[in-house]
């Protein structure tokens, strides 16, 4: 996720990240962080530090990027598919749970 | 090829989702997509947003989400029919784009394993001895570190820099996505293929593909699957 200021409200990292910040910690897919006691905004840096997700300043754009958690060690934190939405050719957004009840076979490919 | 295999399984309850990671954007994608003509959804993640979501470093690589939404087969190689690597070769080709291809087409492609197994599923569902458990779905998850988090945040930051005009500034956190995570060949083909369409050498880059393939050796570019 890409930031242009090092904190950000709880919501929009919830929304990004997949991790909801409750009071026993920041949680997911049944795993809990213990953190501080929170405020409106979260501190990215610290978080993710928390959250072992890595961290990239970039000075010259004053831009801030946070890479994935890794808590688990692994890519995957759960088996639990995490949902996504991305556009088809005409633009048209696709939402991947909507495929609840079927087999998928989801194949990533490229152009390059 | 994969419009065929979902056109016969699709009555089992199979559907197929293609996702092209490509941030030059549908454009890009669209030759292919409109010469497959897919009945499934046919999907453009420009952000790259799959990559990080299930530990994508390759492609083509396919991932198994059953009817409860579960993974039981995370990302490997995923191959509908063996590609036809010569068909961009005419008389015109370069040393090289021949010495690609000359490695192409020793890269080691199991499209009738996967396939068979993909039917196997389709047609046994969780009994499939291809269907694996959560636990072993985490367990054959690729590891990550903090410094392939870190590659991930370079990456993004180049996607997202070079969208707003500042190619050399993307290339300098491509650079270092590529030291942070060197395995990760989606981070270094989308990056080349902003600077040369065939990923060849560079004056941005160190290395390209005929020579990282060369270095690492063919044969682990698309690793044996894991199935029975």
């Amino acid at each position: 996720m890409i930031l242009d200021r090092p904190d950000l409200p709880i919501e929009d990292f919830e929304r990004e990240t997949g991790w909801l910040l409750k009071p026993e910690g920041a949680c997911k897919a049944g795993v809990c962080i213990p953190l501080p006691p929170l405020r409106a905004t979260v501190d990215a840096g610290e978080l993710a530090d928390r959250l072992g997700m890595g961290v990239v300043h970039d000075d010259r754009h004053g831009l801030w990027a946070l890479g994935p958690s890794t808590v688990s060690g692994r890519a995957l934190e759960s088996a639990d598919a995490p949902d996504f939405t991305l556009p088809d050719l005409a633009g048209r957004p696709f939402r991947f749970g909507s495929l609840r009840g079927r087999k998928v076979v989801l194949v990533a490919w490229a152009s390059w | 090829m994969w419009q065929e295999l979902r056109a016969e399984l699709h009555d089992d309850g199979l559907e197929v989702v293609t996702v092209a990671l490509d941030s030059a954007g549908p454009e890009a994608a669209r030759p292919w997509i409109e010469r497959a003509r897919p009945e499934h959804p046919a999907l453009i993640d420009e952000h790259h947003r799959l990559d990080e979501l299930f530990g994508i470093v390759n492609v083509p690589s396919g991932v198994w989400i059953d009817e409860a939404g579960v993974i039981v087969r995370p990302p490997e190689p995923a191959f509908a029919a063996r590609p036809e690597w010569d068909e961009g070769i005419d008389d015109d080709a370069t040393g090289y784009q021949r010495r690609t291809l000359a490695l192409e087409e020793q890269l080691l492609v199991e499209d009738e394993k996967y396939v068979a197994a993909v039917r196997d599923w389709a047609r046994h569902g969780a009994d499939s001895r291809y269907a694996l458990t959560p636990e072993e779905v985490l367990a054959r998850s690729r590891p990550r570190s903090r410094a392939e988090s870190e590659a991930a945040a370079h990456f993004e930051l180049g996607i997202h820099l070079r969208r707003q005009g500042h190619a050399a500034d993307a290339v300098e956190h491509f650079r270092a996505a590529h030291g942070l995570q060197p395995d990760n060949w989606t981070y270094r083909c989308q990056a080349w293929s902003f600077v040369d369409p065939h990923l060849g050498p560079s004056a941005e880059y160190d290395t390209d593909w005929a020579s990282e393939v060369e270095r690492t050796g063919v044969e682990a570019y698309y690793p044996p699957l894991d199935m029975p």
